[in-house]
């Protein structure tokens, strides 16, 4: 569908809808997991791409993907600041997932481990959405987003020592979770 | 290897992260440890059972849609009707109004990046995230920065001078990783952000007042500084002084 106000003629426009617009679903999909709404969602994901649009000049190359991710999640947090809430992921919690990795597991496996009962998409959605915040944005540009660490330390602005602290305390608590839920069910 | 060491180095294992010297560390690890083999099952295991796919989640096309509208945004549209109307007008030759171009493309980026400033004080006073790293010690200041930003941000403590230091954060401001250094005068915060400018870029500091917040803009040496408060121009300049004075001095010893 062409927008009444697109011109063709504009090459910057262009460039950056056939660059960015790839990654639609990839954005929306992490503006559904930090919100976890999803009309706050499409606002964000709405928010992201205008902004992209203005600083396209200032993209330097190399992989968009997570250029629009850091862009959206900038958008996410002044939205969290919006609702006042005070779980908001930042540069500077990496203590966080560095004080209790000592506790990583906190009920180690047993040699014999369980093996996981399958559960539905929607059941892992709401098991992702239930992680704490820090954990639960590294965790979804990993796994669902599929970045490498060294693009998503860039994305949250946190060393990538840090990411990977945050990734293994994210999936011990995702798999003590969905342990839990099997045991419920 | 440590069982802790490799408890973080199996998941870069998984995620296929390591080289392969390292992964045959990790691997070597693993096959002498019966609690680190379970480990690296349990989480081979979850791997699987991630329904991956499952979880993306696909925009709806009434987003896609409107999106497509909005990209140029309408302010971009003006612009070019504006320039369309000086080349039609035949006021101008092709330079000029190519000249006219850039100086209403700089002024536009120039606004946004003030608004964007100003946005992100708000943001700081507003979020309870005035800091990320909280210290009056220019020295704690500074290197939390290194690794976080691609540049050295002059962290200087000016508390003799009446602006206390108070910690770093880190922004974004026209989609560029900005350090923003904190410093608190009596009860009013100063938001001073620095980000990588033009290389080698030096340019005299200047004032202006922008949605009722008094910002001072200036560059040194290719980094592109704004400091932004809601104290009078009096005391933003006096400090703009003073912290310039005492970088200069840092970057000197």
């Amino acid at each position: 569908m062409m927008a009444p106000d697109f011109n063709k003629g504009d090459d910057a426009a262009q460039r950056f809808r056939a660059a960015a617009l790839p990654y639609l679903d990839d954005v929306y999909t992490l503006a559904r997991y930090l919100l976890r709404d999803s009309h706050d969602a499409e606002d964000a994901v709405q928010e992201c791409y205008l902004r992209a649009f203005r600083h396209f000049a200032s993209f330097r190359g190399g992989s968009i993907k997570p250029w629009l991710l850091a862009i959206l999640r900038n958008v996410c947090r002044a939205e969290y600041a919006r609702r006042n809430a005070s779980i908001v992921a930042t540069g500077g919690e990496e203590d966080i997932a560095e004080q209790k990795s000592e506790g990583l597991w906190d009920d180690p496996p047993s040699p014999e481990t369980e093996t996981l009962r399958r559960l539905d998409a929607v059941a892992v959605q709401d098991l992702i959405a239930r992680l704490p915040e820090a954990y639960r944005e590294t965790l979804v540009l990993r796994e669902i987003n599929d970045l490498s660490y060294r693009e998503i330390a860039d994305v949250i602005g946190v060393p990538v020592g840090t990411v990977m602290s945050r990734l293994a305390r994210a999936r011990a608590l995702l798999r003590a979770a969905w342990l839990a839920e099997e045991k419920d069910t | 290897m440590t069982c802790d060491e490799a408890e973080v180095l199996i998941h870069a294992l998984i995620d296929g992260e390591l080289d392969a010297g390292h992964a045959r560390d990790v691997e070597a690890h693993v096959a002498g440890c019966a609690r680190c083999a379970a480990q690296l099952a349990a989480l081979r295991d979850l791997h699987d059972a991630m329904p991956v796919q499952g979880l993306r989640r696909a925009a709806p096309a009434s987003l896609r849609a409107s999106i497509e509208r909005a990209v140029p945004s309408p302010a971009k549209t003006d612009r070019r009707a504006l320039l369309k109307g000086f080349v039609a007008g035949g006021a101008l030759s092709a330079l000029a109004a190519a000249s006219v171009g850039i100086v209403i493309l700089r002024q536009d980026r120039d606004s946004i990046v003030v608004g964007e400033a100003i946005s992100a004080h708000l943001r700081s006073l507003q979020a309870d995230h005035l800091t990320d790293v909280l210290s009056t010690d220019q020295h704690t200041v500074k290197p939390w920065f290194n690794g976080r930003i691609d540049l050295a941000p002059p962290v200087v403590d000016l508390t003799a001078q009446g602006f206390t230091l108070i910690g770093g954060r880190l922004d974004f401001i026209d989609g560029k990783p900005a350090a923003a250094i904190v410093y608190r005068r009596r009860v009013h915060v100063i938001n001073l952000f620095v980000r990588q400018g033009a290389e080698g870029a030096s340019s005299t500091p200047q004032f202006e007042v922008v949605q009722g917040f008094n910002v001072i803009r200036w560059s040194d040496n290719g980094l592109a500084l704004l400091a932004i408060s809601d104290i009078n121009r009096e005391e933003l300049e006096e400090f703009v002084a003073r912290f310039t004075a005492a970088a200069r001095l840092a970057q000197q010893s």
